[in-house]
């Protein structure tokens, strides 16, 4: 395997890493906040479809764009009215919030496409193109006769779509906003103890709407760039259990961000490999690639069971609060 | 705490949240530019108006009666089985194995041995996420969720390269034997007008066995109190001289148990092969119809019969409406689900203070003055 190779794997894991990263910083905002969210899945889904669906009517990816990030904040505002309004139980109102996704997006795509549930190929005017930076390659033949600084900079770190690059600028400012300003700090404290940010006259209710807004904003941007930068259109189940790794890799960096961005890295990088190799040769054992898809979830469960590190969620995370007691 | 009388609780809040779940979905129908009476009207004639459609909908309701049955259990517990769609493809697992490495003489011998074998490996799966919660804290919605997607991947690969057929291509086991093939409708009932290709089938009966059992078990036997009070509190449980690790490992077992035996239905009963993806999401089905049953048997019959209708009448839409798609269930069972289960305030708090007023009314107080003890 020469530099290249192990460069495009790595370019790979950039791209596929991206969506898992979006939607674990959109469930990191949640989770903070005390807010269970497991329909990070349907959310991105939702975002996929309608931002393929509006991208490929109006021709514009930007509208596009902001009509899969109003989806996803309208299921967002659903799971708040329940969870926070209505107080209702977080983890069934998530499992609702993926069902009714994976099924009103093939139900309007039928409606609107008549294509049995799925977008039509979006032209490249209407999709999210690869970026090349200033004094970067494009093809593999230029690539190959660069030295090796070139070709990572050409192959690695530039000709990514902008929502990638926004997706990484994220993470810096999502650290930022947590843990270096006065709203992150309550944020942070709504999901510890309710309770003392009421008693200091802030509203227990608001904040928590405000990381849920945001929560469905990420989860946006994770769905319209599965659908308009990684693919060129929307198919039936496209965020295929996406939402589920980056609640996985949530759990994985115990609700921290720069821990997040290793563990999507780490998770983008099997689905990397995993699609490079389907089976992996290590000396007598052949690892099977169902074994390489799998593994963020196996990681996980030994994660969970404090086996490497214990993770421990916000301790006010799940339940509502309730102000008179 | 008596704001309402039980039988409002337990039949007019569910019964209101299913039809503002209903009344959402013909919006939806409306807004595709469809006439949902009309759509409304062909789903409960295909589920019910033939014995071929009654074929199907008890076939599907099976599936939801057993993994209804699982998610009900464990709710009682209060713990949160999501991972019946595992449990259910490790069911199949045990089911082909048990069929497939013995010549079974009859069918009966056979399907106490499928059960039994669907039940082990269900309960098998849901044992490590119960370990972990138990013993280590874990929360069990997360470990359930992800040993769905383990299960997935395990069965693709054992399909894929240990029980697919050489020479074949598709990824399913090769067919069971001809002696275990359960009988169909169509064999014990063709006086009902069930023809060959009904696939309802003798599990039907297992599921109606399974819901008695878990009626005696949760209302009838020591270990049912121990798990009921273990999920009102488990304080007061563990005060009480209950051990929190036994009831969280015995009803996730009992849970994951349930769930493999929708195998039986389906790859013993409809399929008799083990195929990929068998279980069609009915262990999340299962989340709605627990949901909406109030975790109690006779509720997960009637709501297992309503999903099964659901399935069914929603095919027969798919044929008469194009425009409809079949997705059009998945949008109904998560309304339902939405509707009766995190929504749930939003229908039970106005009840509740219609009900209180109704009741100051009749004892004759004055329902704008309170009393001091409010």
């Amino acid at each position: 395997m020469d530099f290249l190779t192990v460069l495009q794997i790595l370019d790979s894991t950039v791209r596929l890493a991206t969506p898992l990263l979006l939607a674990c910083l959109a469930g990191l905002f949640s989770e903070r906040a005390g807010i269970f969210d497991i329909g990070l899945e349907g959310k991105m889904l939702a975002a996929a479809f309608f931002s393929a669906a509006i991208a490929f009517t109006s021709g514009s990816v930007w509208v596009g764009l902001f009509a899969g990030i109003g989806a996803s904040v309208f299921l967002s505002g659903l799971h708040g009215a329940a969870s926070i309004t209505f107080r209702g139980n977080q983890l069934i109102s998530g499992v609702a919030i993926n069902f009714l996704a994976a099924g009103l997006t093939v139900v309007i795509a039928q409606t609107w496409f008549s294509q049995g549930g799925r977008t039509p190929q979006l032209p490249s005017e209407a999709r999210f193109g690869n970026i090349v930076l200033p004094g970067a390659e494009s093809t593999i033949r230029e690539i190959a006769q660069l030295g090796p600084l070139g070709q990572i900079y050409s192959e690695l770190i530039s000709g990514h779509s902008i929502l990638v690059y926004i997706a990484f600028l994220i993470v810096p400012l999502t650290w930022w906003v947590l843990f270096r300003t006065r709203f992150g700090l309550r944020l942070r404290a709504v999901g510890e103890n309710p309770a003392a940010v009421d008693t200091a006259g802030i509203s227990v209710v608001g904040m928590r709407y405000a990381a849920v807004v945001i929560c469905g904003v990420l989860c946006g941007l994770a769905g319209a760039y599965l659908a308009t930068a990684l693919n060129a259109g929307f198919v039936k189940d496209m965020s295929a259990g996406r939402g589920f790794i980056a609640l996985a890799a949530l759990i994985f960096s115990k609700w921290r961000p720069w821990y997040a961005l290793s563990a999507c890295l780490l998770f983008g990088f099997f689905d990397a490999v995993g699609n490079r190799f389907q089976n992996i040769a290590v000396g007598e054992f052949v690892v099977p690639v169902q074994f390489m898809q799998a593994l963020p979830y196996i990681l996980v469960v030994i994660v969970l069971a404090g086996l490497v590190g214990r993770a421990i969620p916000p301790r006010a995370g799940g339940e509502p609060y309730v102000k008179e007691r | 705490m008596d704001k309402m009388p039980k039988w409002a609780d337990v039949i007019l809040i569910p019964l209101i949240s299913v039809l503002l779940a209903l009344i959402v979905s013909g919006f939806v129908v409306l807004i595709i530019g469809e006439n949902p009476v009309e759509a409304m009207q062909i789903m409960v004639r295909g589920a019910f108006g033939s014995a071929y459609g009654w074929g199907y909908t008890l076939y599907y309701a099976t599936n939801f009666i057993f993994t209804g049955l699982a998610v009900a259990v464990a709710f009682h517990a209060r713990l949160f089985n999501i991972g019946g769609e595992g449990q259910a493809a490790l069911g199949g697992l045990g089911v082909a194995i048990v069929l497939l490495s013995f010549g079974w003489p009859h069918w009966s011998i056979a399907l106490l041995a499928a059960i039994l074998g669907a039940a082990l490996f269900g309960a098998g799966w849901a044992a490590i996420p119960a370990y972990l919660q138990a013993k280590r804290g874990s929360h069990i919605v997360i470990t359930t969720i992800m040993f769905n997607f383990i299960a997935s991947a395990l069965l693709v690969y054992l399909l894929v390269n240990v029980f697919r057929v050489p020479g074949s291509m598709a990824p399913e086991s090769a067919r069971f034997a001809e002696t275990v093939h359960l009988p169909s409708a169509a064999e014990f009932a063709s006086f009902l007008g069930f023809r060959g290709s009904t696939p309802l089938n003798f599990a039907f009966f297992v599921a109606l066995v399974c819901c008695v059992l878990v009626w005696l078990l949760i209302w009838r036997t020591r270990l049912g109190y121990e798990i009921r009070a273990f999920g009102h509190s488990q304080t007061a449980a563990v005060y009480a001289g209950i051990d929190p690790v036994k009831i969280t490992m015995i009803t996730m077992l009992i849970s994951g148990g349930l769930s493999g035996m929708m195998a039986i239905n389906v790859v013993m009963g409809e399929a008799e092969r083990l195929v990929l993806d068998f279980t069609e999401g009915a262990g999340f089905v299962g989340i709605a119809v627990a949901l909406m049953g109030r975790s109690h048997p006779v509720g997960v019959v009637l709501a297992a019969l309503l999903f099964g209708a659901l399935y069914q009448g929603g095919a027969e839409l798919q044929f008469e409406m194009p425009a409809v798609s079949r997705e059009m269930i998945v949008v109904i069972q998560a309304l339902v689900i939405l509707f009766t289960g995190a929504l749930d305030n939003m229908v039970r708090m106005p009840m509740e203070s219609v009900f209180l007023t109704l009741r100051r009314r009749r004892e004759g107080v004055d329902p704008k003055r309170r009393s001091p003890a409010e």
